[in-house]
């Protein structure tokens, strides 16, 4: 049996039939043919698109609520609105940006990359991403209504908890497929060895998010029928911090930005001509960096360790504190490394094609490692860093490096996706804005983490006024202004980008040809953009980089 | 910007066999079930050791059927022998054992739902009067959507091994998985919350 649409949509179809008739027809039957879309790629743009302007708005929300931390007075936005304006805003870094972004490149391109006609079980990917967007209105809604945690209005509370239930069932869907196309769904002669590094990473993440996110799952189900029937058990709507903190923040939401880790790794072969040198050490990094994963599984807001104390304790704290927080930052060293031993092992084959989505992988997975290293020292009581802002610094960095990856990404697998190459010299200044932005949006609350900001996910308006006092008031602003306009760089570079994107894919930018970044896995020996079913003719794969031998410029080994 | 201008050459190939995409989907799913067990049964253990620790009673003052819950786990894990003498069936070509054995398998899941729907109106747990009534409603009606889910999926592999061609029904390979998930997690879940309490 199986279970791939090979058949292209029928609304694809219909849609050139009526293109002829009317533009008022040729419009909705093209919008029918998205909305009930099996393609994979149209999916993962659905997830892409969705995702960005979702970011684009958590970006303007960190913007006003930077604005209000940089005011002595914190007058400038409704003191009762705070609560829910800063929850939206962690909401919006999780489950609106970084984990839909990672989850829709890698539903768009990882069947692409495996030689597949579909993703596996392609009406269930869709499905997911509907559930994940009702359950995000629904959470955006209940917030809007005075819930959340914290939250004065039961319903509205009980309606953010069940918002969240839904998105995560529809990610859980969406990644399920993903999981089960990369393991099912391969092309013949690719062995689990010779998948691609994006894929590999997207298996790890979809893996990662199977494991994780029902834990999350679970905790909901009790927080909706104890606060709608009893508020015994988990402190009422305030408890519901304890509860679902963890998934908010480091190190649980590092595994959410593999697919940008993915990017990178797939990047230093093509840009440097070269043949990736030890995949399977490469693939154990990236793996070691999904073992933020199984921090789910402990619920835990912190993984803390205390280098003063007794063996005993000390041991206690050590082995969460290097499991989840040592790994990844040991996973991305041996991809980052790798990616070193690529390029100085490509030196030899020419001059290096340094391209803008290598530009953004490689800053990405440097900010991710910067965030992941934040949550290294956060994790050191010595520091006493626990409880204050810098933990925020650190789930920025995550989050916005793996926007930054993912960005290069789409840049790179534009061409794949709807045969356009993004104009070089227009996105190339994005990657840099991205950086600034991410740097000033999350190096400040390292430093106000340092001058003891408090941070964290408010349960309460007294939460909330501690985030906003300031200890060293003078210090403590000019950090906040920092952060402030860090956020805004970073709304400006997603915003560019989306207009980019929009302007490319309605037909703006010159058409691409098969390989136009000189890639070697399968998917760019297909034509650009992929026909429906992705290729013409199932090709058989020899090697993990397929293309290498027949490209003009590729060295063989 | 383009690197490479050689036509690109590699071997065509047969159209790819099967990967037992469904039975790879269902452990997946299966996967992300147990954690979701695993995570529910685990608040239930810190809950319940915060109330005892507290001088609390735990489950205050219900008396659990026993007997109900246990022949639960006895048709629970029966129901996977049927589920998997479906699977024998099927690869044998043995359609009339293959309907009977999915519908036993049916059977004894609406036998769960019943006997759980007894243990629910014989406890009269009160959702709303204490601490118990939300986390036990919470555990067990996780459960008893697991086995409803099962129920669904036996019916479309009814429909699918029996209306295809059942030597090669994959399905029913996928619906056992399933299954014998089911039990693992209900044997976790009867230990819990029936036997340790």
């Amino acid at each position: 049996m199986t279970t791939i649409d090979i058949r292209p949509d029928a609304a694809d179809t219909a849609a050139d039939d009526a293109h002829s008739d009317s533009a008022v027809a040729s419009f909705f039957v093209g919008a029918a043919a998205w909305i009930t879309t099996t393609d994979h790629k149209r999916i993962g743009r659905l997830f892409v698109g969705s995702g960005l302007l979702a970011l684009l708005a958590t970006t303007v929300l960190g913007v006003l609520l930077g604005l209000e931390r940089a005011d002595d007075a914190n007058t400038l936005l409704n003191a009762d609105s705070l609560l829910q304006m800063f929850q939206a805003y962690r909401v919006g870094l999780v489950f609106a940006a970084i984990i839909p972004l990672g989850l829709g490149l890698s539903i768009a391109v990882a069947p692409l990359q495996l030689g597949a006609r579909s993703i596996a079980f392609p009406r269930l990917a869709l499905t997911g991403f509907y559930a994940w967007l009702g359950g995000l209105v629904l959470t955006m809604v209940a917030l809007g209504r005075n819930g959340g945690i914290g939250g004065g209005d039961d319903q509205a509370v009980d309606l953010f908890l069940a918002g969240h239930g839904l998105m995560i069932v529809g990610l859980l869907a969406s990644a399920g497929c993903v999981a089960t196309s990369v393991l099912t769904t391969r092309a013949p002669g690719m062995t689990m060895r010779r998948v691609p590094m994006f894929a590999w990473s997207a298996l790890i993440g979809a893996l990662g998010m199977l494991l994780a996110l029902p834990v999350l799952f679970g905790a909901i189900i009790y927080l909706f029928l104890d606060h709608r029937y009893a508020q015994l058990n988990f402190g009422g709507s305030e408890g519901i911090a304890t509860w679902i903190g963890w998934a908010l923040s480091t190190p649980a939401i590092v595994v959410f930005a593999l697919p940008a880790v993915g990017v990178a790794a797939e990047m230093f072969p093509v840009t440097f001509r070269q043949r990736q040198p030890l995949r399977g050490v490469a693939f154990a990094g990236i793996a070691l960096v999904g073992v933020t994963a199984l921090a789910a599984t402990t619920q835990q807001l912190v993984f803390d360790v205390t280098f003063d104390t007794d063996g005993t304790t000390f041991i206690k704290g050590a082995v969460p504190f290097i499991l989840f927080s040592g790994l990844p930052l040991l996973g991305l060293a041996v991809v980052l490394g790798l990616g070193l031993l690529t390029a100085k092992q490509g030196m030899g084959n020419g001059r290096p094609h340094i391209s803008s989505p290598f530009v953004f992988a490689l800053l990405g997975l440097k900010m991710i490692a910067i965030g992941v290293i934040g949550n290294f020292l956060y994790g050191i009581t010595d520091l006493e860093l626990i409880g204050t802002v810098f933990e925020e610094g650190a789930t920025l960095f995550v989050v916005y490096g793996a926007t930054l990856g993912v960005m290069g990404g789409i840049v790179f697998w534009a061409p794949k996706l709807w045969g356009r190459v993004l104009p070089e010299k227009q996105v190339l200044p994005l990657a840099v804005l991205g950086l600034v932005g991410t740097l000033l949006a999350g190096a400040p609350l390292y430093v106000a983490g340092f001058l003891d900001q408090a941070g964290g996910v408010p349960a309460n308006d007294a939460d909330v006024a501690a985030m906003l006092s300031i200890g060293d008031v003078t210090s403590g602003s000019l950090w906040n202004i920092l952060s402030f306009a860090g956020h805004g760089v970073m709304a400006l570079t997603v915003l560019a980008f989306a207009g980019l994107l929009l302007k490319s894919f309605t037909g703006a930018g010159d058409p691409a040809d098969e390989n136009p970044f000189g890639g070697y896995t399968i998917e760019w020996g297909t034509s650009s953009p992929a026909p429906a079913n992705n290729y013409e003719q199932v090709v058989t794969v020899t090697s993990p980089e397929p293309l290498f031998e027949t490209t003009s410029e590729g060295s063989p080994s | 910007m383009s690197t490479s201008t050689a036509v690109f050459e590699l071997p065509p190939a047969p159209a790819p066999a099967p990967r037992r995409q469904l039975l790879v989907g269902t452990a997946l799913a299966c996967a992300a079930g147990t954690m979701l067990i695993g995570g529910m049964l685990a608040i239930w253990v810190l809950l319940r050791e915060r109330v005892v620790d507290a001088g609390g009673r735990f489950p205050i003052d219900y008396i659990i059927p026993e007997v109900a819950s246990n022949v639960m786990l006895m048709t629970i894990w029966a129901l996977c022998i049927f589920a998997q003498w479906a699977v024998y069936s099927g690869s044998r070509g043995d359609r009339a054992h293959t309907a009977l054995a999915l519908g036993v398998t049916a059977l004894l899941a609406i036998a769960f739902i019943n006997a759980q729907a007894f243990i629910y109106v014989d406890m009269a747990v009160e959702i709303s009067a204490d601490y118990y009534g939300a986390l036990f409603y919470a555990v067990t009606g996780t459960m008893l959507a697991i086995v409803v889910a099962g129920l669904v999926y036996t019916t479309v592999a009814t429909f699918r091994a029996l209306g295809g061609r059942l030597r090669e029904s994959e399905i029913l390979s996928a619906h056992a998985l399933y299954w014998y998930f089911a039990a693992a997690a209900y044997s976790a879940v009867w230990f819990v919350v029936y036997v340790t309490k």
